[in-house]
């Protein structure tokens, strides 16, 4: 260093007060943003407990448990709603997650040329882009017909709507999510990994289940999760399919209800208590997802700090 | 022609031998022409400039190159005599034969026992898995470091421990051949002179060898050196590599047959 440049602290030098600015007023806008999603999200659950506080006084806690849904005699009981929206949900993933890993797993690994698989992940994605209400309608014309047929050939009695049906459909619209996402966990994960493994002698078969997976693990768990949320929260093609029938019927063949379908039905006519039944249901709905996505947090949590 | 056979006929068995060897990828030719003969129980270094081909070569020796769709063969690798590229001859076989350890350590995101003992598990080892991995872990000098973690992760290890790791986990499966790809370019000097120890260990019951850009590290370990040239290929818009000289260490740092051998072990070019 020359005598003639005077060695400053960097805090002395260069960044004028308007970069300075610039910096504050960016770190404003984003925390102006951020504060913005979480007023979005109390106003909503504020909004929804309001309205739905005199249904919450009347029914109390026993809105759980009571499955009758009557606006005559003004008897409100979401059971059989929770119910549907439980065991929708669960056909689904138990359909969706094997075939969508699956599928996961054939387009993350070089089992065909990369051409035909890139054209195959861009199909899969599609599949997410479809309207539920084109779901719906597919559902109808399609593969309520189909059920019928097949299970006629069984000389069982297949009237349609049913949760059989709904939960089908929504198998088919999570497989995206769950497809998307496993594939690009698996896909992150390095390559020293899988050559590792082949360095050892391992098959493919073995380096997929003994490594891959369990090293994408957490991934997959967290895309499976958003899954779910994605099925307990749907609501046109399931309207369009379960029948809507407000009782708790253990076949799978006969019509049910979920909360998000018995709001998209009854809203447009309800009035008085009845809104505020309504209300009181989509709050239980918001509650029911929040627990969902708390316990795929704890669960992703958990398999990340094993390794 | 280059001499493929260290001088004065002193070489004991040969374990892998590759002639003639062409590689390509897709119709990219990487190496020429590569004739090598690596000897039993002994440290075979691989020096050379980067992009002459020594670590594709090196990948050659356990077929770890047939995961790249392109990647393709023309000559002969043998193993005993045997075929490497014979039809009839499952690759997933050969790399229990022939161990491989790479650059970045990579244990599996297991406890560090099971890294040990998911070569034997897949191999179908009944005896005692205990044991095996102790050995193991003994014979790589990590024993008495993680004697008392072994239900910990692999990743809570040092970076020198974790490719220590890497070792047991390779020679639990009891490999006769273990390949080293530049096993100590992410590590401290500390932590590569124990691995360098521990070559030297491991020697007397295995086939090494290992590709490095230390020189030093060659003449420390290596009881045999090739140096791989780059040659500037006109028109194909590339370098291919080859096999510019083949001899004891010693030879290849003091006394080099090629002008371009001396060059790169003085440090004038690479």
């Amino acid at each position: 260093m020359t005598a003639d440049t005077p060695s400053s602290p960097p805090s002395e030098r260069s960044r004028s007060a308007f970069e300075k600015g610039l910096d504050r007023l960016f770190e404003g806008t984003t925390l102006g943003f951020a504060l913005f999603i979480l007023l979005l999200l109390v106003a909503i659950g504020l909004l929804v407990l309001v309205q739905g506080w005199p249904a919450i006084q009347r029914f109390g806690l026993a809105f759980l448990w009571t499955s009758s849904w009557n606006p005559v005699t003004e008897t409100y009981g979401v059971l059989p709603m929770i119910y549907g929206t439980l065991v929708s949900s669960a056909i689904a993933l138990l359909i969706a997650v094997p075939l969508g890993l699956g599928t996961a797993l054939f387009l993350s690994e070089n089992f065909i040329p990369l051409k035909i698989r890139t054209v195959l992940v861009f199909m899969v994605e599609l599949l997410a882009a479809i309207p539920s209400v084109v779901y719906g309608l597919w559902g109808i014309f399609v593969l309520i017909p189909a059920l019928k047929w097949f299970f006629d050939l069984f000389g069982v009695n297949f009237t349609g709507p049913s949760m059989l049906a709904a939960s089908l459909v929504l198998a088919i619209m999570i497989l995206p999510i769950i497809t998307a996402i496993s594939r690009d966990s698996l896909a992150a994960l390095p390559p020293e990994l899988r050559q590792g493994s082949y360095g050892l002698g391992a098959t493919r078969w073995g380096t997929i289940f003994r490594v891959l997976i369990p090293a994408a693990i957490s991934g997959i768990v967290g895309g499976v999760m958003l899954a779910l949320g994605r099925a307990m929260g749907e609501t046109m093609a399931v309207t369009m399919l379960i029948g809507n029938s407000n009782s708790i019927n253990p076949s799978l063949l006969a019509p049910g209800n979920t909360i998000s379908s018995l709001l998209a039905n009854q809203f447009a006519e309800a009035k008085g208590i009845q809104v505020s039944a309504l209300m009181y249901a989509a709050f239980v709905l918001v509650i029911l997802t929040l627990i969902v996505n708390i316990l795929a947090d704890w669960i992703v949590r958990k398999l990340e700090a094993k390794y | 022609m280059v001499d493929t056979m260290p001088m004065n006929g002193t070489m004991t068995d040969v374990v892998l031998r590759a002639k003639d060897c062409d590689i390509y990828y897709g119709a990219y030719k990487a190496v020429r022409d590569v004739s090598i003969d690596i000897p039993k129980n002994k440290i075979t270094a691989f020096i050379g400039p980067s992009g002459c081909g020594k670590s594709t070569v090196l990948r050659c020796f356990n077929r770890l190159n047939d995961l790249i769709e392109s990647f393709r063969l023309k000559g002969q690798m043998t193993y005993h005599g045997q075929d490497l590229y014979a039809s009839d001859v499952d690759p997933v076989e050969v790399r229990r034969r022939i161990g491989m350890l790479f650059q970045k350590p990579n244990p599996f995101p297991k406890t560090i026992y099971d890294n040990i003992a998911y070569g034997p598990r897949i191999k179908g080892f009944k005896g005692d898995l205990d044991e095996l991995v102790e050995t193991s872990l003994r014979r790589a000098v990590l024993w008495d470091e993680v004697k008392d973690k072994l239900q910990e992760s692999g990743f809570s290890l040092s970076g020198g421990q974790q490719q220590r790791l890497c070792i047991a986990r390779t020679i639990a499966v009891e490999p006769e051949v273990v390949l080293m790809d530049e096993p100590c370019a992410a590590l401290d000097p500390i932590s590569t002179l124990k691995i360098e120890e521990l070559m030297k260990e491991l020697v007397q019951n295995y086939t090494i060898i290992i590709v490095t850009h230390n020189m030093q590290q060659a003449t420390r370990v290596a009881d045999y050196t090739a140096f791989y040239n780059a040659q500037v290929v006109e028109g194909a818009g590339g370098k291919v590599g080859y096999l510019a000289e083949f001899n004891h260490t010693e030879t290849i740092f003091s006394d080099p047959e090629q002008e371009s051998t001396r060059d790169y072990v003085t440090g004038r070019f690479g």
